[in-house]
């Protein structure tokens, strides 16, 4: 009895110990985030006298916005980001689903080619691919500075890995026997993947679509290298203009990257279950 | 039906890949090899001919002191962020699977950071080391926080090492704690009824059947740290003097600012052959020592 007391007083103290440890972590994870949050309502001037003060001695202002908006040309960034994630990422799921269908249903050679070239390219980074394509598509294509030329690239380097996850899904979770059952129905095998496969795979597409919708949001080498008009730019290029050759407004900076993060982490509070086992399974499989 | 037949399997992999495998080998398959080809060229970015020259990148590659300088400095600091993120990826992940209140909302909140890009999160920082902790230090009258830590030259890389350490931890907690979840439980029962201490089941039980999780990590930090560029560019460009700048900033500055794009391919190329090395390695050594539950 005593033996079970002291157990459980143990574990107690041991779970309060750990709760602290864990509230401290927490605050060193998000005082970067806090940092900015406590100074985008402060003028430029009580930034630099006192960053750490929850308020300026000129008092709460709202200021820094509608100027940061502008100098980045906030709406228009935002747009471009959008409609290059989303239209990425559709065309990812849509043509790497039909991929990894074709090839886990049929052993032909062209197939097991095909899957085992992706396999391996997905240890390629980036870097080594980036100077050979800006060299073909810059130099001898000349279709660079257009948001079509960089959906095509995103959906082109996205599509081994998600063929990948889709391909272990398929070959899982459906049954060969209800692929029978729709050809012996009459359907096509166009009809039959539509009609019985697609609907079967759309825990790995709220996967892949997470993992892919991130990795293009934010990502910045390979934008910054295709969109080099001031119209085109993404979120994170966008962000850059305020680090130039002039002084730096730090007022501005703030709300720009407040403004940069806002959409993620509100997206995040509402699909954060999704995200963070999308992310999960993504990691694991791969 | 005539499923055997050329035209057959023809149609239905067009019909089904053709998009895909053109797209896929425009964008991969293509710039790889081309890539190996321009590294025998002395290309400047501009001109419509890229003239043969041998070998001479490489000897340019093996002359270019810049550039070694910055590979070891990339093992450098890949070797001890992997380090630092996995043991406290790890100590999180163990943190958070201990049954404490609110876990879930720590395991969310510690992965905030994986959610933004590194250029936004570098910039993030900028600000916490420039401003927020001189402000800090001086307050206090803390010797060394009162300067910022980016103007110095072993300070710039220790603060590379803090934001990838911040930025990646939380993503690995993840990875391990499935890692924890996917140890059986009767395992742990069993070894403590046989009287292990928690210690001796944390590191005979628990650890050996996680060996998988740990690959994966460490494969995971390992060619994300070699492969910096983002946080790089946005946190300290390089700077004081270019002694923070990194393997693949060089080799984009090589081939972007510089116009060397031969030379700049042909270091692409052996970052790359280095990274995959040790990846490779890692993944053997540790599929080695993996054990079935």
């Amino acid at each position: 009895m005593t033996d079970n007391k002291t157990a459980a007083r143990n574990k107690r103290i041991s779970h309060i110990v750990m709760f602290v440890i864990l509230i401290v972590m927490f605050f060193a994870f998000i005082f970067p985030f806090l940092m900015v949050i406590i100074n985008v309502f402060k003028t430029k001037a009580d930034i630099t006298s006192d960053p750490l003060s929850l308020l300026g001695a000129h008092g709460f202002t709202l200021q820094n916005f509608p100027e940061a908006m502008k100098k980045m040309n906030f709406w228009r960034s935002f747009g471009n980001s959008a409609v290059i994630t989303i239209t990425s990422t559709i065309l990812t799921i849509i043509f790497s689903a039909m991929t990894a269908f074709v090839i886990v249903r049929n052993k032909w050679k062209a197939c097991t080619l095909l899957f085992s070239l992706m396999v391996a390219s997905m240890v390629i980074p980036f870097q080594v691919l980036m100077i050979p394509l800006v060299s073909l598509y810059g130099g001898t294509l000349g279709i660079l500075n257009h948001r079509a030329t960089l959906i095509f690239m995103h959906t082109g380097f996205s599509l081994a890995m998600a063929t990948f996850m889709f391909h272990g899904a398929i070959h899982t979770n459906v049954p060969v026997d209800l692929e029978e059952a729709a050809d012996i129905d009459g359907c096509s095998r166009w009809q039959t993947y539509w009609l019985i496969v697609f609907p079967l795979l759309k825990p790995t597409i709220a996967t892949v679509a997470i993992i892919d919708a991130m990795a293009f949001w934010n990502d910045y080498l390979l934008p910054s290298l295709v969109l080099g008009r001031k119209e085109l730019y993404t979120i994170p290029i966008a962000t850059q203009v305020f680090y130039g050759t002039y002084s730096t407004d730090i007022g501005l900076i703030m709300a720009a990257l407040l403004l940069a993060i806002l959409p993620i982490l509100l997206l995040y509070v509402f699909l954060q279950r999704y995200i963070v086992e999308g992310v999960t399974a993504g990691a694991v499989k791969s | 039906m005539k499923k055997n037949t050329l035209s057959y399997k023809c149609q239905q992999y067009a019909m089904f890949a053709g998009i895909s495998t053109a797209a896929f080998v425009a964008v991969v398959i293509l710039p790889f090899v081309y890539g190996l080809y321009l590294t025998f060229t002395s290309w400047d970015g501009v001109s419509k001919d890229k003239p043969f020259v041998g070998l001479s990148n490489y000897t340019a590659t093996f002359s270019d002191a810049a550039f070694w300088q910055a590979l070891g400095r990339t093992v450098i600091y890949s070797a001890i962020s992997v380090i630092l993120v996995n043991v406290v990826a790890f100590a999180l992940a163990y943190l958070v699977t201990r049954g404490v209140k609110g876990q879930n909302f720590f395991r969310a909140g510690f992965f905030i950071p994986n959610l933004i890009g590194g250029i936004v999160l570098g910039y993030v920082w900028k600000f916490v080391f420039n401003r927020a902790f001189v402000a800090l230090g001086t307050s206090l009258s803390v010797g060394f926080l009162s300067t910022s830590w980016l103007a110095t030259t072993g300070g710039a890389m220790l603060c590379l090492i803090i934001v990838s350490v911040w930025q990646y931890a939380g993503y690995m907690m993840l990875i391990y704690v499935a890692g924890f979840m996917s140890v059986p439980k009767d395992l742990i029962e069993a070894a403590q009824i046989d009287g292990c201490t928690p210690n001796q089941t944390m590191f005979h039980v628990t650890v050996p059947l996680m060996t998988s999780s740990f690959v994966q990590c460490l494969f995971l930090t390992i060619t994300r740290c070699f492969m910096v560029y983002d946080v790089n560019l946005s946190l300290t460009k390089g700077e004081p003097f270019n002694t923070s700048v990194m393997a693949a900033m060089h080799v984009y500055n090589q081939a972007f600012t510089y116009k060397k794009y031969g030379v700049g391919q042909a270091e692409a190329l052996i970052l790359f052959l280095v990274c995959a090395i040790v990846g490779v390695t890692q993944v053997y050594i540790g599929k080695k020592a993996e054990v079935a539950a």
